[in-house]
């Protein structure tokens, strides 16, 4: 890894470099919530300065740029009695601005399980190397608790990573691509002097995070809470919305759906994001639901992500951005979850 | 100044024009990509259930498909869906495999409508399979419930097969009704040729059925076991097998010498798609074929 520090006016010119010649995305304020709080969402910009790097937190994830809502695995072209079947990965490459650590995090989970693993994903790979993404430390929103998780910092997952050091922001340089473009704007070693803002900075930002929740044995807790009544009393709550996996950074459940165009010489065959919460997820042909109750799709939810499976090494998934908690419409959130889980344990 | 991205072009890689391995863990290559079958015969079963012949046309991506029994496929309907099925024909046929599948729901019905020399595309083989080698010297008890048969019959030709490798063994069948009974053309053949103990029974009597009715567990009584040295596989809906492994635990056979094929809702048979989890387990990778003790340790599982 290398280190540089750059003026926040050469970080200016370098990023409109960038999106000069690429396609990018930063985060946008899109609408305001009833409580007068600022809806952030990444979008494409034409320029810096449309972009608001002060932003809390973008309501869905950087995860939707990889595993988008919707995508095409294959298409089939039908012929008398025959078919040919095609396979393409998306190759555009884009810039993403200002993913914050634990979004990173999140990306580096999916990584494991989708790049490497037993079946790695052509599709994921293929959207993952045409992305530069430019991460960027901030003081954390009052609800955020991936200090609790360990992902509050960041050593993986980007091609480069801004910490703000006052007038300058001391960048980890961790792509060749990333140094080779940095060779466009004045980009200098860190002095003594950086080195203490930045230890400075990182300490306050530690400090300043107000959520938490107890990770401590959470593993063991789920493995021996399978049949806490907590899981009914959350459960009935659940609306069954799927929401809170929409906008997770790491849910990556999925469902296929087929469709045959109206002229019938052509068909497509969609992967389309899922959530473990939604009615039918575990629902056989014939009828039989292997999760028939709102407590058994809940529970199931956070036992993936907190007690973890094999493909992730049994680490646990979630990072932490209390996204889905911000999501729920009726109120589910994980502190709560896991703080009446603990006290059950 | 150049800020200009470089395309990542993977669409020229190597494994693009390969055909994927299925077999073969952790490489990349064409996760979606079918390898192309022909329905060379179609065998109507029941009213409900066909049982359908597909070669792969391409040598390569035949040579390359090699099975165990107890692993299954994915089955592609092009324009339909992608359904699992286990594979129901002996692992040495190099030249076809057989798939016997019911009318359940949407995709399952457009294949029943398919015709001779319809197009198929079927992913695979995937998942676990019955440790077939391990069970060599002893005896083994294949029971069977309803449509249980399709993924039975896989073990019963490796048992054909290599009869002379194994010890006793029996074939227990049960089924709804007389009407609903699966390759009962085999049946003469197994008991007569492949010195099987076949035993069947059913729950509701029908019309000329002069053989046994009850449940399942009543053919028991009729053979005889020692719990030391017999292996057991078994198939059929989850309160079956259930019972079933309880009383085989019960004879003494130790839970971790039975056998069971698990089923639940699947969308990819790789480990991804995440539909097919009991607890921390996917099915698809880690299954369908378990022995019982894991069964009993799966959080969901029963
Ligand atoms: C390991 C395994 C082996 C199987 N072997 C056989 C077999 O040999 N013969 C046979 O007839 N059936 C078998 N099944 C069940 C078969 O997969 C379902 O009947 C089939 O998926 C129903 O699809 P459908 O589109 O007709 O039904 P729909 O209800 O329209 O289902 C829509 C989709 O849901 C999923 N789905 C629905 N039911 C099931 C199910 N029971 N299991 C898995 N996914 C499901 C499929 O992806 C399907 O495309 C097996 C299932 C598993 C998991
Ligand atoms: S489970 Fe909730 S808190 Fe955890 S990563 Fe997902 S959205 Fe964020
Ligand atoms: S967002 Fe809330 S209500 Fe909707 S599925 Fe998730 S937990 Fe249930
Ligand atoms: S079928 Fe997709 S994870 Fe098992």
């Amino acid at each position: 890894m290398i280190y540089k520090v750059i003026t926040k006016n050469e970080f200016k010119k370098f990023i409109n470099g960038l999106i000069g010649e690429n396609q990018t995305f930063g985060p946008k304020q899109v609408d305001r919530r009833a409580d007068g709080k600022a809806v952030y969402q990444f979008m494409e910009v034409s320029s810096f300065d449309e972009m608001d790097l002060n932003y809390t937190v973008t309501y869905s994830s950087v995860k939707n740029f990889f595993l988008p809502f919707k995508e095409e695995l294959s298409h089939f072209k039908f012929s008398d009695n025959d078919w040919e079947q095609a396979v393409e990965y998306r190759v555009n490459p884009r810039v993403i601005v200002g993913a914050r650590p634990c979004d990173i995090n999140a990306l580096a989970i999916l990584d494991k399980i989708l790049m490497r693993g037993a079946f790695p994903s052509p599709y994921y790979i293929a959207r993952r190397k045409n992305t530069f993404l430019i991460g960027m430390d901030h003081e954390p929103p009052e609800d955020c608790f991936c200090k609790s998780l360990g992902h509050d910092t960041v050593h993986r997952g980007f091609n480069l990573f801004c910490e703000d050091i006052g007038e300058q922001y001391y960048l980890t340089i961790n792509s060749s691509k990333a140094f080779v473009f940095l060779k466009n704007v004045k980009a200098g070693k860190p002095t003594k002097k950086d080195d203490v803002k930045l230890i400075e900075r990182r300490k306050l930002l530690r400090e300043s995070f107000q959520a938490r929740v107890e990770v401590a044995g959470l593993s063991s807790v789920l493995d021996i809470e399978f049949k806490s009544p907590v899981w009914k009393k959350w459960g009935d709550k659940c609306l069954n919305c799927g929401s809170c996996a929409m906008v997770c950074p790491t849910c990556y459940c999925y469902g296929i759906e087929e469709t045959i165009d109206v002229g019938m010489k052509s068909s497509r065959k969609e992967r389309v994001q899922y959530s473990c919460n939604l009615v039918d997820f575990a629902q056989v042909a014939g009828g039989h639901n292997f999760r028939p109750l709102k407590e058994d799709r809940l529970k199931y939810r956070f036992y993936h992500h907190y007690r973890g499976f094999a493909e992730n090494a049994d680490d646990p998934i979630c990072v932490g951005c209390n996204r889905c908690g911000r999501a729920c419409l009726a109120g589910i959130n994980p502190r709560e979850v896991i703080s009446d889980l603990q006290m059950e344990g | 100044m150049d800020y200009r991205l470089q395309r990542q072009n993977i669409n020229t890689e190597p494994f693009m024009t390969k055909p994927p391995q299925y077999n073969r863990k952790s490489i990349v290559m064409r996760t979606d990509k079918v390898y192309k079958c022909e329905i060379i015969n179609i065998v109507e079963l029941t009213h409900l259930e066909k049982l359908f012949h597909l070669k792969i046309l391409n040598r390569t991506e035949r040579r390359i498909f090699k099975f165990r029994p107890g692993q299954f496929v994915m089955l592609e309907v092009p324009g339909f869906g992608e359904v699992p099925i286990s594979i129901s024909s002996s692992s040495n046929n190099t030249e076809y495999i057989e798939l016997c599948v019911r009318k359940a729901g949407r995709t399952t019905s457009v294949l029943h409508q398919a015709q001779k020399g319809a197009k198929l595309g079927i992913r695979g083989p995937f998942g676990t399979s019955f440790p077939m080698e391990e069970m060599m010297g002893s005896s083994i008890l294949l029971i069977a419930g309803g449509l249980g048969l399709a993924p039975l019959r896989a073990p019963v030709y490796w048992v054909t097969e290599h009869r002379d490798k194994y010890k006793d063994v029996h074939v227990l069948y049960g089924a709804k009704d007389p009407e609903q009974m699966l390759f009962t053309y085999q049946y003469d053949e197994w008991k007569k040729v492949n010195n099987i103990n076949l035993l069947t029974i059913v729950e509701k009597q029908g019309k000329g059925w002069d053989g046994r009715t009850g449940l399942i567990t009543e053919l028991f009584k009729e053979v005889s076991i020692k719990p030391d040295n017999t292996y057991a596989i078994v198939c059929g809906p989850p309160v079956m097998f259930n019972f079933v492994c309880n009383y085989l635990d019960g004879l003494g056979i130790p839970m971790n010498r039975m056998f069971v094929s698990l089923e639940r809702r699947m969308h990819c048979g790789m480990g991804k798609c995440c539909r097919c989890m009991i607890g921390s387990t996917f099915t698809c990778v880690d299954g369908p074929v378990f022995d019982y003790w894991s069964v009993l340790n799966l959080k969901e599982a029963i």
